[in-house]
């Protein structure tokens, strides 16, 4: 599943996170890494970007940004 | 031997507190400029302790040292090229493992580094507690307490400093990141290679290196060329095999296995040093953010802060900028009757005095501006609004935080174009300043006014409001233009830290404001000065202009006409003779100014011009106008009053002015040509002066003038020559639009 398909207050745990070079260890080097759980804070008024949660801190992201990021055991 | 004098260079995430620290350590000796060969704003401040000079580099904040961003370049290099003697690593104490991922980046360069862990408070009442001792020991690194927004830990922080500066310690420390067996081997064999090859000082640690090029650093990978040289291509090339074996083996790039490994490191230090108290305690940043980026009220509220800071800029500012304008009229009547009347004093009086001063009336309107942008930046609402903006700046191609220097751009560009240093990507930057004089500034507003009251009446709102729509129209195109030509590329990833809200610190926000109207008025004022010298000699030269008519003799023949009626006649007749006169010599004065003008070189600039200009609607006095708008707008209105033969004392409101320009004929149709004209070209000479400094290239500049020029001509020709094409030629105020 990707992270874009997540509802508000869901949480996902990283599988891995697709896309190419910089972008891609970009988001690694903030913390997205396999195993990372990250919660969906919530969608912008304009439903793009979102706010995430993770180790703590609060992300945005682009909708198809984060659809480059694969996820499991959505819960919540 | 104590060493008198110490470099330090501050570096951190962004949003760790490291200005606020910085403040704290230098107080307002601040130094503000750029890093050279780029756009990055470098700050730099020294003071005097104990007896040590030191001085304090603020590094631009950063999560990590790859070559990812200039910003991670220019801070990577300095550590490794200027060799500061302490390093010190501001780290966010609420929000520790992602900050330790640059600590320990910043390890692995070996030079002396002392951890900072800030907002310690913060953390506890979140219900971490870090153990500063456990985290000294683990990575070999000092470590201090701070609370920056109180200037708790600030004395400390100093001694620390100076005892690492003069201390002995043994580099390259053994506590780093152990990267696996497969990647450990890779480097210890890449690092032997090395050694092997070069008998010169490389310009790295050599193992730092040997990484870096494992992870395909492209900076690192030219500097190994220059400096290794002829060794330089074997030892790439041992890289690149290594590189790809790793690449087969882990069936992904060896940087990404690699940062894997730090974060595993990082987890490693984070548990046994942090330990979490259950007692969470309410999120006040994320109730705020409840309101601020609600679905319903985000942009709504958001609406009601940037009109609120419009509001402030331009209704309180009107009171000071009338005390400057006094001030700067006051001062050159004053200049003006001192100097001896001659060359020198117009030069003081109508070249610099009001050419520098049309410029000053604008400081009260920077330092309000630039207050409120400190405040949205300093509380963390920057990067909230462009969470909310990013959706619609999307669309032109841009990012989010473009957003608040297009809209500051409808009040003055200059500010607005400074204001883009909060973009980090260089393409954005570069976008958003050529497409933001598309944005109509208040400067423009007199000549609308003027025009669009001539000609369209009561339309006249309308009208204007259709050139502001026009100016945003064209920026949407011009933009996904250059976005798909010039500057193509990815628009940058959005993956923005949404840092908790903070209480802003008076002194900081003064700094924050100050640092950046100082280069507005330093540079600006340079370029000004000298720009209004050049118009001033362009209109006033040469002196000696031979007249159609002899003013002087006509003149002096009315008051000899006048004068000996004057003396025969009483009451009501005298002032009405009195009147007269005075109203005879006027008009002929301002027949000779306008052809003073006509006949000096700007004039004949203007004629030169004016088969350029007619396809467009406009004759030489136009030309003329629009040549002079150069130095600043609203300078159009003012050389069309002398030009127009009415006086130069005519502004937009004028009557007689209007009434001329009627006469002179024009019509509707070339005076909404003319208005699209100064909307579109070449943006003010403040402007182009802010966007050499802030592209770091005349280049820009130069391209910023260009593309705005033929613009504006192109799309007055479309609305001049499709208007009479389609038979939109009366002169009647009639014209729909």
């Amino acid at each position: 599943m990707d992270l874009s398909e997540l509802k508000e207050g869901q949480t996902a745990t990283v599988v891995r996170v697709g896309g190419d070079g910089p972008f891609r260890r970009r988001l690694l080097e903030m913390g997205f890494l396999r195993g990372t759980e990250v919660y969906i804070e919530k969608y912008a008024p304009l439903r793009d970007p979102i706010e995430l949660i993770l180790k703590g801190y609060h992300v945005s992201l682009r909708v198809d940004e984060a659809a480059r990021i694969e996820v499991e055991n959505v819960r919540g | 031997m104590p060493k008198k004098s110490i470099t330090i260079a501050l570096a951190g995430n962004p949003n760790s507190g490291k200005s606020t620290i910085f403040n704290n350590l230098t107080g307002t000796r601040q130094k503000v400029g750029n890093w050279p060969g780029v756009t990055v704003e470098k700050k730099e401040g020294h003071l005097k302790t104990n007896g040590y000079d030191l001085a304090v580099v603020d590094l631009p904040g950063t999560y990590s040292l790859t070559a990812y961003s200039i910003e991670e370049i220019v801070a990577r290099n300095f550590i490794l090229d200027e060799k500061p003697d302490v390093v010190v690593d501001i780290i966010d104490a609420s929000n520790l493992e992602r900050n330790l991922y640059l600590a320990t980046q910043l390890r692995e360069l070996d030079t002396k580094v002392i951890f900072v862990l800030n907002m310690a408070d913060l953390a506890r009442e979140r219900g971490v507690k870090i153990d500063a001792d456990k985290l000294s020991e683990l990575l070999d690194v000092p470590v201090v307490f701070t609370v920056g927004n109180r200037n708790q830990g600030t004395r400390e922080l100093l001694k620390m400093i100076i005892s690492v500066a003069e201390a002995e310690i043994d580099l390259p420390r053994t506590r780093r990141v152990y990267y696996g067996k497969d990647i450990e081997k890779a480097v210890g064999e890449l690092s032997e290679f090395i050694r092997e090859k070069t008998s010169a000082e490389l310009p790295y640690h050599i193992r730092w290196a040997a990484i870096k090029l494992l992870e395909n650093d492209g900076i690192v990978k030219e500097r190994i060329l220059q400096s290794a040289n002829p060794q330089g291509e074997a030892i790439l090339q041992e890289a690149k095999l290594k590189r790809q074996r790793l690449r087969d083996f882990f069936d992904e790039e060896p940087e990404i296995v690699m940062t894997d490994h730090r974060y595993g490191f990082i987890a490693g230090i984070v548990k046994e040093v942090v330990k979490t108290v259950s007692r969470q305690r309410v999120d006040v940043s994320r109730q705020i953010d409840q309101v601020l980026t609600n679905r319903l009220l985000g942009l709504p509220i958001f609406v009601f802060f940037i009109w609120a800071m419009f509001q402030l800029t331009f209704s309180l500012g009107a009171y000071p900028m009338d005390w400057i304008d006094a001030g700067v009229g006051w001062l050159g009547e004053g200049a003006g009757r001192i100097l001896p009347e001659g060359l020198f004093a117009d030069l003081i009086v109508d070249g610099v005095i009001a050419g520098v001063g049309s410029v000053a009336i604008f400081l009260p309107n920077i330092l309000i501006l630039f207050f409120c942008i400190a405040l949205f930046e300093d509380t963390g609402y920057m990067a909230r609004a462009a969470f909310l903006m990013d959706k619609v700046m999307h669309l032109i191609g841009l990012h989010g935080k473009s957003f608040i220097p297009m809209l500051m751009g409808f009040g003055c560009n200059a500010p607005a174009i400074m204001a883009t240093r909060t973009l980090e990507s260089e393409k954005d930057r570069i976008l958003t300043i050529l497409i933001n004089p598309l944005m109509s500034c208040a400067a423009r507003l007199p000549v609308y006014i003027l025009l669009a009251g001539a000609f369209f009446g009561a339309k006249a709102g309308n009208v204007i409001f259709s050139i502001y729509a026009l100016g945003i129209v064209l920026a949407i195109s011009i933009g996904r233009l250059f976005r798909s030509t010039l500057l193509r590329g990815k628009v940058a990833p959005f993956v923005m830290e949404l840092p908790p809200y903070r209480v802003p610190m008076f002194k900081g926000l003064v700094i924050h404001m100050w640092d950046r109207s100082k280069i507005f008025l330093k540079k600006i004022g340079g370029v000004i000065l000298i720009g209004s010298v050049i118009v001033w000699f362009l209109s006033a030269f040469p002196k000696q202009v031979q007249f159609s008519r002899d003013y002087q003799a006509e003149i002096a023949g009315i008051s000899d006409h006048y004068g000996s009626l004057i003396s025969a006649a009483h009451g009501d007749l005298r002032e009405t003779l009195l009147r007269k006169r005075d109203e005879a010599i006027s008009a002929l004065e301002i027949l000779q100014a306008t052809e003073k003008v006509e006949k000096s070189y700007i004039g004949r600039l203007g004629k030169v011009l004016a088969p350029v200009f007619a396809p467009i609607g406009m004759d030489w006095r136009g030309s003329v106008a629009v040549l002079t708008g150069f130095v600043a707008k609203e300078i159009v209105v003012s050389t069309m009053g002398v030009l127009y033969a009415v006086g130069a004392d005519e502004d937009e409101k004028s009557e007689a002015l209007k009434v001329a320009l009627k006469e002179s004929g024009m019509t509707p149709l070339s005076a909404y040509a003319m208005m699209a004209f100064v909307l579109i070209y070449v943006p003010c000479l403040a402007t182009v002066a802010v966007i050499r400094r802030e592209t770091n290239s005349w280049k820009w500049a130069a391209f910023s003038i260009a593309y705005s020029t033929v613009l504006a001509w192109v799309v007055a020709f479309v609305i001049y020559q499709g208007g009479k094409a389609i038979g939109l030629v009366q002169s009647s105020p009639s014209l729909c639009i």
